[in-house]
């Protein structure tokens, strides 16, 4: 069973929420859900993004009084 | 009252010396021992090693004896620590020796960790560690010309360094009269050159008038050494002539083998400090699991608040303020010119036009550093 990780990344202008995202990414177990919050409304389109080149997958994107979460999947 | 704090580095200095201070009387009714434990005699200014990688400082202007750093009421032992017993409130060092605590501070810093990437260690030239940082301006000065390639990994300490070994770069042969034959080829993680969307959108401009090109989306995943070519994820490849890396970083092997936290970052809560479960263990600088920048000046803030803390705790029993994120990074920008970004959890940066001023108000501080490490800046 896949484990969900939360990155709080509220708050985080640098690094920022991707970057905290494809470090996370990095020690994930392959079908790992990853649960990006983003303070950051820039998060919505730079983090699908990003998934789309490096492969992996968009479960889930919405945003809750003023803070994105976005959940990724691990593809690779 | 025994306050044990774990680090000699910038956090941890910083911190002892403003404890010191605050609760000098307590220290001299011997109410409050406050210890420090370091790896190194030596204090290490390790933002000087960007300079150092091409010639504009020597080795010697980076170290200081930790001792000379000190106020009086630390007690400072070169002994560093190998077992963290939290529950027991008590760590053991490499003499055998145990350390009782009330409160424990890990500032223990980051390492770069070049393994992660196939081929890394043994093909690009890193400015991470004085060995590195010499060898790679041995390459850069025998370097007669082709494609310099800068590639960068995540995590990784002083979010400035990929933008700011370019510019220096650029202007290193420049000075070397061989700029002609230089193609310099930038490469960063995310969609834009910097995280911070504002030194992005400064940054890209200047690139552009220097002639630099950039490649975004770019993350890497391995080097051919034997025929110079580095893969990213995203699936690219970029032959190169000189790999130049600004690695990712991994917390200390004592902390990630003991187990306080992933890749050895510390989870600690963002507004006190505190380790996750933990009521009197601290964590500051580089060590920690927070979403911000890995650089001197978040220890140094954080050092603050939290000395302000702990003096209160013991003085009132609570603490009295949280730590806001508060951030200063210099950018140096080449052809003797700075600028800087500050930002706190609440507030992005908006770097102003680099400047003369700036760039040589950063060369002073590389000596006014130690100043600040005495905590009198």
């Amino acid at each position: 069973m896949a484990e969900k990780i939360v990155i709080d990344a509220r708050g985080s202008f640098c690094p920022g929420p991707l970057m905290e995202l494809i470090a996370k990414l990095k020690s994930a177990q392959v079908g790992d859900e990853l649960e990006v919050l983003s303070s950051d409304k820039g998060s919505a389109t730079d983090i699908p993004e990003w998934i789309a080149k490096a492969g992996h997958q968009i479960v889930e994107s919405r945003e809750e009084r003023g803070i994105w979460h976005i959940t990724v999947r691990k593809m690779k | 009252m025994k306050i044990l704090i774990v680090g000699g580095g910038m956090g941890g200095t910083i911190l002892g010396n403003n404890l010191a201070r605050r609760l000098a009387q307590e220290i001299k009714a011997s109410k409050v021992q406050l210890t420090m434990l370091s790896a190194s005699d030596k204090h290490f200014y390790q933002p000087g090693l960007l300079y150092l990688a091409v010639g504009a400082m020597m080795p010697d202007e980076l170290y200081r004896d930790q001792a000379s750093l000190l106020e009086p009421g630390i007690d400072f032992h070169v002994d560093p620590v190998e077992e963290f017993l939290l529950d027991d409130n008590q760590v053991k060092t490499q003499s055998g020796t145990t350390y009782d605590y009330d409160i424990l501070v890990i500032a223990t810093g980051s390492r770069p960790y070049m393994e992660e990437i196939p081929g890394l260690a043994e093909n690009a030239e890193m400015f991470y560690t004085e060995e590195g940082a010499l060898k790679m301006l041995a390459r850069l000065r025998e370097f007669e010309g082709g494609r310099v390639v800068i590639t960068v990994g995540v995590p990784h300490k002083c979010p400035m360094a990929p933008l700011e070994i370019t510019f220096m770069l650029h202007d290193f042969f420049k000075e070397r009269d061989i700029l002609d034959k230089v193609e310099l080829y930038y490469t960063y993680p995310i969609g834009r050159i910097h995280s911070l969307e504002n030194v992005a959108k400064w940054a890209t401009p200047e690139f552009d008038q220097l002639g630099i090109k950039y490649e975004t989306f770019f993350n890497m995943k391995e080097i051919d050494g034997d025929n110079k070519i580095l893969r990213s994820e995203e699936g690219s490849e970029l032959e190169y002539d000189l790999l130049v890396t600004i690695p990712a970083h991994k917390g200390m092997e004592v902390v990630e083998n003991q187990g306080l936290g992933q890749n050895g970052w510390i989870p600690i809560d963002r507004l006190r400090l505190n380790m996750e479960g933990r009521d009197n263990v601290f964590a500051i600088g580089d060590t920690t699991n927070l979403p911000i920048s890995k650089a001197g000046s978040t220890a140094h803030f954080e050092a603050e608040a939290l000395g302000e803390n702990i003096a209160s705790m013991v003085k009132i029993g609570q603490s009295v303020r949280d730590y806001d994120g508060k951030v200063f990074c210099f950018i140096e920008a080449g052809k003797n010119r700075a600028t800087y970004a500050s930002f706190d959890y609440l507030n992005p940066p908006d770097p102003k036009p680099p400047t003369r001023t700036v760039h040589w108000f950063k060369v002073a501080y590389n000596q006014l550093y130690w100043a600040s490490a005495r905590g009198l800046l």
